[in-house]
């Protein structure tokens, strides 16, 4: 795998954190890649701008900073704003197409996953994100179905795993 | 106790909580501190596993109750840590300078945000490299490392007790949001394989008004209390024994010149860099993450025939002079890659200007980490 930049964008409580914590926890404890997450977000514990970077790669990486992404998720319309300009191109902008407007035609693909209703259907719209991820394995194959659902075991507190594992499962199972 | 002090393994692990497990690795037992962003996750983290592991964490009213808790702790024989950014360390400065006087062992975790004052406290901008060293009044030695990732948030934490404890002084990390929040593969060893140094005591028994416990630039044994050493620990100016002398100049001369020469005598041993300049003409010099940036823009200036090396601080004091001066005489032109303003860049340039041509380039926005892409085209640019 070549090294691959994935920016998650939203805002504070749309789980974008734990987006990126669960790519990169899938990619070095059980995929044997190596994976590098930052994250930047504003003081509010809501509502404010989030964003976590993931880097995945085969090989050690080195620079640790996202610079052009070759995909995008935008959890928020916020996101789109603020970082569609970034995007590689030809790359892939994901976005929750109940939150996220239209979003211009450029140079990159757009997969649009109406998550937050999909979540709502789930029983709880906080796990829109593991609906996100799963379309997004199913449509790139970027690390394996196994590996994300152990990082999802590991990562999310007991009694919430049911619920975000059968939200990853329906994403995979979205129609793209 | 029913946790394991060191948690062997392989993790996807966030650098503060890194940071934290080094320190219990290390043997800490004790660690005081308030709140702050960027740094709070290495005290939620140390006040979760201490009950666990035998250990006391005090969430005490704020950083100069931090630094008097640990100094006053560490008295007592144990090993102990604070952790803060840098609006906590301003406060702390005063009693920094006490522990540095009075030869403590501790370590001190700056966890550097966006200043000055409350500034930006999620960005990471490594803006406080000269406080740690310059902020304390008085002339003092004191040594600072600088991880650019969540392993080396772990090792250089174990690193800096040992380093605290062999030469009986406080010891920085100088870590900043960016690294201190990002996560990435982090090994902890198995116990056999983790070096841990306890500071040098008295013998038991020692008739206590002749402890030289004070200013051997070779560490003096540390007359801890509870032992029977009755050592006299005072901030002001004193001899071998902790006698104070406020009228001899030269007991000042001696009090200074020992401290500061603790350090630097053992400089050889405690300076850590990392080197790869062969056949360089140009040498980014950096530490930190930017240290990852400068790497990566080595590499592609490789790619592009160019010759272009590395060389990056690991502990920014005592500083590494005499190997930037050896650099300095192989490379032709240095650029110095800071997250700030250009705080390190003077020592750097006093260094080697001599030798080579010596620029600057901060990153395009404060709180970014350089793109290789802008190194890149200032390499080009000192090249013509």
């Amino acid at each position: 795998m070549n090294r691959t930049e994935i920016l998650v964008g939203g805002v504070g409580g749309q789980g974008v954190i734990l987006t990126g914590i669960l790519l990169g926890t899938a990619a070095t404890l059980f995929d044997g890649k190596k994976a590098v997450q930052t994250q930047a977000y504003s003081s509010e514990q809501r509502g404010g701008m989030a964003r976590a970077e993931v880097i995945l790669s085969s090989e050690a990486i080195t620079d640790p900073q996202v610079r052009k992404p070759d995909i995008l998720i935008a959890l928020a319309e916020d996101a789109v704003i603020r970082h569609l300009k970034k995007i590689k191109p030809q790359g892939l902008l994901v976005i929750d197409s109940d939150l996220a407007q239209e979003v211009k035609p450029g140079d990159y693909q757009v997969l649009k996953v109406p998550a937050t209703s999909m979540a709502e259907q789930e029983g709880n719209i906080v796990v829109a994100n593991l609906i996100i991820l799963g379309a997004l394995i199913k449509k790139t194959g970027l690390l394996s179905v196994p590996a994300m659902e152990k990082a999802i075991e590991v990562s999310v507190p007991p009694k919430a795993k049911a619920l975000n594992l059968n939200a990853f499962r329906r994403g995979l199972e979205f129609k793209i | 106790m029913k946790g394991k002090r060191i948690l062997t393994g392989k993790y996807f692990m966030m650098g503060n909580t890194a940071c934290a497990e080094g320190a219990i690795a290390a043997g800490c037992e004790l660690a005081a501190g308030y709140p702050i962003t960027p740094a709070t996750e290495i005290a939620n983290r140390l006040a979760e596993r201490f009950p666990q592991v035998g250990g006391v964490f005090l969430q005490v009213e704020d950083e100069i109750s931090a630094i008097a808790a640990i100094i006053g702790a560490s008295w007592t024989g144990k090993k102990v840590i604070t952790a803060t950014s840098g609006p906590g360390i301003s406060l702390m400065l005063e009693n920094i300078g006490f522990a540095v006087g009075v030869e403590t062992p501790c370590v001190i975790v700056n966890v550097q945000r966006g200043a000055p004052t409350t500034g930006m406290p999620t960005a990471g901008v490594t803006g406080d490299m000269v406080q740690v060293k310059r902020g304390s009044h008085g002339d003092y030695e004191i040594i600072a490392l600088c991880p650019s990732s969540p392993q080396e948030m772990f090792d250089h934490t174990v690193l800096a007790f040992n380093y605290a404890e062999k030469y009986r002084t406080p010891v920085f990390i100088l870590s900043d949001a960016f690294v201190g929040h990002m996560r990435e593969e982090v090994v902890i060893p198995p116990p056999e394989q983790i070096e841990t140094v306890y500071r040098k005591l008295p013998e038991p028994g020692t008739d206590p008004t002749q402890i030289k416990g004070f200013l051997d630039e070779d560490v003096a044994p540390m007359p801890i209390f509870g032992r029977g050493f009755k050592a006299h620990v005072t901030s002001s100016c004193h001899d071998e024994y902790g006698k104070r002398n406020l009228s001899d100049v030269s007991a000042l001369d001696h009090f200074v010149r020992k401290l500061s020469n603790k350090i630097l005598k053992h400089k050889d041993e405690i300076i850590r860099v990392e080197k790869n300049y062969q056949d360089a003409e140009v040498v980014l010099v950096s530490y930190g993450a930017v240290s990852r940036a400068a790497a990566m823009a080595a590499l592609r200036a490789g790619e592009e025939g160019l010759a272009v090396g590395t060389f990056r601080l690991i502990t920014a004091w005592p500083f590494p002079e005499e190997e930037i001066e050896k650099m300095a005489r192989k490379a032709k032109k240095i650029i110095v890659l800071e997250n700030n303003l250009g705080q390190l860049y003077p020592y750097i340039k006093a260094a080697a200007a001599h030798y080579a041509d010596v620029y600057f380039l901060p990153p395009r926005v404060l709180g970014e980490i350089h793109d290789p892409e802008n190194i890149l085209k200032k390499i080009r640019e000192v090249i013509q």
